[in-house]
């Protein structure tokens, strides 16, 4: 806008003073282009996720009907999320393991909230490439380590969910949540 | 383009020279809509409202798009795929709100550029290819609309597609075939919502395919002007940009400002109730309007109320219909006079003033319930329309003495500073 | 050549219109159009102001809980309000914690399914869901209303003409039909004897056929106690549930008036700016 080509055109401008007009074409462009950034934003947070879609970003679980040994497999945000419950043998399983020793080292108490060891609550998603690991479901295999299995590549995981064998790379994702009550857990 | 005397396009940067070389889009743009396309001086401020026309293109596409992305076309879940983008969207009130209105603000737009070229003659020798494909344009557009209003799947959207297609069920032998094939079922369903949307995606981009011929076509002779005379030379002309480009700029705010005054403060004003109560195929709403725009031939089509020998009314209403869009195919040879603008036409501009009041009446009959007195006046506007067309614009042009015209656009220029 | 046929064209146009608009004329004169009891007896809503017209205008949120309130003690029994999610009622003013108790405690359960057996059920409700319909479905809703469907009252207030001072004006227009005069001093049944109200309709002059289905459903001052004080005459809760279906058919208006604010005075400056840029670049172009 601001180069005027002044020899072109008809009625030539009056040579001084030219230049600090341009001033207000420069103004105008600059609001202009402020004004086309600001409406860029809706245009691109209009494809973050909706308010019905944050509304169930957090869910309640009742853990009242899952018996000791049992898991279960519901929905959190649209991906498998485990719930189970551990037995005391599950858990001394998990305890035992020298956890310095594994890939992504971590004990079970770090992945389950104090006085609820028996409650360990993970993602059902691989790390790996993202499958769904067996193991949850009623006579689904459980793998090497007694945990879960990922039929895709082939990882292992023990009964804290920990990577024991196989390409995953990472523990099955322990998600925030937290007891609204003694058997109601609220996930997210 | 035509012009000898248009700038040339000359890279400065070496970054520019190599992408010239390579692929000369910026001199395609400079000599489209650039520094390049020498314009005539005297343009006024109902010149700006063809840029405006590709403004509102624009905004409609970009919604459009973002839209789509949210919206199911499915008749069990399009109503409420409509609401949840009212209400859960992130800023989907605003982008729903800004396509319906931009769909207003589109024909309003147009139709102010269609009676500016049909004031100042634009439809003339050597235009008329110009004129041609904006009446391809203008009848997409309205196809465009029709399809995309639908959508939303409320009562006007579903009884406005049920009436419509009945147009084509007054084609004799072959209409119920073709009503039946268009809606892919014997009422709106999903298939017909489902192609609607379909269309309803396609048709813009096939109208800025068409709109860039239209420019095209614009650029061999260049630019009307408001006496109508040829440009002579260059001092007859300045570069579109900047001189054209700033004008625009400041139309466009004008136009932005009214546009968006109408989206956050009356957003529902140019919508209709009904279309807010979910499509019902078991009731139908008391007066079934369509848009605004579509009004005036709304008014025609019910203008026809007798049969006429063997021609039911419902077939001569579809005629007569279609025909006042296709009649303007035919403007630029029904009208011979060769003095292009209005301002030079004694009589041809009191005609047209009242073709413009014509109009505004059918527009009102249009949008008004079908009962007396709004059938007899629009009976005598599309009387009236018809007539202005097909036999009095022949005759004026014959017989009208037009007023003495300037030697160039330059002289007319000087002259009328020289009065103020 | 096209001269000639446009002129034939146009020729048998304008006959064909002008045939058609004397013989309109003729039996228009002849047999003038038979006047309806809606036409001469319809009255347009009465003037509501709420606190969100006008350009600037906010909810006026305590309405809003009246209103709600309203809705859910007495509309609510029969309409639905299916676009609206129990989550969307923290925009009223009420907590997090409210809008669950809301949710959980609402007279109609959310559809469900057994989960041991796989019956249909319905389970009690939380703030993701939306507010569940009265009725498992349209036959159940008219088998329940005499044949008449309540519609959803989500849009209604965009749905009507006039919006929330057409729902004010229906709920408190309920009148006696024997001796409703309208405003030139007819009176209805003497005009139009054969246009008494059916059984089991009610007379409601601002309804579009006068006679609605739904009995006057705030019968009494006092049918419901709000907790902010308010005397709860009819007049006020006809109000209130007005001002709240205002508010269900547009949730983002302040939104929408707030950004509009920001917008325009942008754009009164941005066009201000290129004014004086188009003159500036004009400036000593005669044109």
């Amino acid at each position: 806008m601001a180069t005027l080509e002044h020899s072109e055109t008809p009625g030539e401008v009056a040579g001084d003073g030219v230049r600090r007009r341009d001033f207000i074409n420069i103004a105008a462009v600059s609001f202009a282009g402020v004004g086309a950034a600001t409406v860029l934003l809706p245009l691109i947070n209009q494809m973050n996720p909706s308010a019905d879609v944050l509304a169930l970003a957090s869910i309640e679980v009742d853990l009242a009907a899952i018996k000791e040994g049992q898991a279960i497999k519901t929905i959190f945000r649209k991906q498998p999320l485990f719930v189970r419950h551990l037995t005391a043998a599950e858990i001394a399983a998990a305890d035992k393991v020298d956890a310095a020793s594994l890939r992504d080292p971590q004990t079970l108490e770090q992945r389950t909230l104090a006085g609820k060891k028996q409650w360990l609550i993970t993602m059902g998603v691989c790390t790996h490439l993202g499958c769904v690991p067996l193991g949850a479901g009623e006579g689904e295999v459980k793998g090497e380590f007694g945990g879960y299995f990922c039929p895709c590549h082939g990882s292992h995981y023990d009964t804290a969910a920990r990577i024991r064998k196989g390409p995953a790379p990472k523990n099955l994702e322990v998600p925030v949540y937290k007891f609204a009550s003694d058997t109601v857990v609220q996930v997210g | 383009m035509s012009f000898p005397w248009a700038n040339h396009y000359a890279p400065k940067h070496p970054l520019m020279r190599w992408l010239d070389e390579k692929l000369p889009l910026p001199r395609l743009v400079y000599n489209a809509v650039g520094a390049g396309y020498p314009v005539p001086r005297n343009l006024n401020y109902f010149w700006n409202f063809g840029v405006l026309s590709g403004a509102a293109l624009g905004i409609q596409l970009i919604t459009g798009i973002i839209l789509a992305m949210h919206y199911a076309a499915n008749g069990l879940v399009a109503f409420d795929s409509v609401e949840h983008i009212m209400r859960d969207v992130n800023s989907g009130w605003m982008l729903r709100y800004a396509h319906a209105n931009g769909a207003s603000f589109f024909f309003i737009v147009v139709y102010l550029h269609i009676f500016r070229g049909l004031y100042y003659g634009s439809y003339k020798a050597p235009r008329e290819m110009v004129w041609l494909l904006g009446l391809v344009i203008f009848l997409l557009m309205m196809a465009t609309a029709f399809m995309g209003y639908v959508l939303p799947w409320g009562q006007m959207s579903f009884w406005g597609a049920k009436v419509i297609t009945g147009l084509f069920g007054a084609i004799p032998v072959v209409g119920g075939p073709i009503q039946t094939w268009l809606l892919g079922g014997f009422a709106p369903d999903n298939a017909a919502l489902n192609r609607f949307f379909s269309l309803h995606y396609l048709l813009p981009f096939v109208i800025a395919a068409v709109i860039i011929l239209h420019i095209w076509a614009l650029h061999i002779p260049g630019s009307n002007n408001p006496t109508g005379v040829d440009v002579k030379g260059p001092q007859d002309t300045v570069p579109f940009h900047p001189y054209y480009t700033a004008k625009d700029g400041f139309g466009l705010g004008v136009f932005l400002l009214l546009y968006c005054g109408m989206l956050f403060f009356a957003p529902n004003y140019m919508g209709h109730p009904d279309n807010y109560i979910a499509a019902n195929p078991l009731s139908t709403p008391a007066h079934i309007v369509p848009e605004w725009y579509f009004w005036p031939f709304y008014a025609i089509l019910r203008a026809f109320t007798f049969d006429i020998w063997f021609i039911p009314a419902k077939l001569l209403g579809v005629i007569a219909m279609f025909a006042s869009i296709l009649l303007l195919f035919f403007l630029p040879w029904l009208d011979k006079s060769p003095v292009r603008s209005g301002n030079y036409r004694p009589a041809f501009k009191k005609f047209f003033v009242l073709l413009v009041i014509d109009v505004l009446i059918l527009g009102y009959c249009g949008g008004a319930p079908a009962e007396e007195p709004y059938v007899m006046i629009s009976q005598l506007a599309a009387a009236y329309y018809f007539a202005h067309f097909l036999i009095i614009l022949p005759i004026v042009s014959k017989l009208e003495k037009p007023l003495p015209l300037p030697n160039s656009i330059t002289e007319a220029v000087l002259a009328k500073s020289g009065q103020a | 050549m096209v001269r000639l046929i446009a002129f034939l064209a146009g020729l048998g146009f304008v006959g064909i219109l002008l045939y058609s608009l004397i013989m309109g004329a003729v039996s228009f004169v002849s047999e003038p159009p038979a006047k309806t009891v809606e036409h001469e007896f319809h009255l347009h809503p009465k003037e509501l102001h709420l606190a969100s017209d006008g350009p600037l205008g906010k909810f006026d949120r305590q309405q809003l809980q009246r209103g709600f309130q309203v809705y859910k003690e007495v509309c609510a029994a029969c309409h639905s309000l299916h676009q609206v999610a129990f989550r969307d009622f923290k925009d009223l003013g009420f907590s997090e914690a409210e809008v669950k108790a809301i949710a959980k405690g609402w007279a109609t359960e959310t559809p469900s399914v057994n989960p041991e057996t796989g019956e249909p059920a319905t389970r009690k409700s939380t703030p993701a869901d939306k507010i569940p319909s009265p009725y498992a479905n349209e036959v159940a809703a008219r088998a329940a209303n005499n044949n008449a469907l309540p519609p959803d009252l989500s849009l209604m207030s965009k749905a009507r003409h006039d919006g929330g001072a057409y729902i004010y004006s229906l709920l408190t227009g309920y009148t006696d039909q024997a001796g409703f005069k309208n405003h030139a001093g007819q009176e209805l049944l003497k005009e139009f004897p054969d246009a008494k109200t059916p059984d089991g309709l009610h007379f409601n002059p601002y309804f579009a056929n006068l006679n609605i289905a739904m009995p006057p459903p705030l019968a009494a001052d006092g049918q419901v106690t709000y907790a902010d004080g308010t005397v709860a005459t009819k007049d006020q809760m006809a109000k209130d549930v007005s001002a709240f279906l205002v508010w269900s058919a547009e949730p983002k208006l302040e939104a929408r008036h707030q950004t509009g604010v920001a917008v325009m005075i942008f754009l009164l400056i941005a066009t201000v700016l290129a004014w004086f840029s188009y003159r500036n670049i004009w400036a000593g172009i005669k044109h």
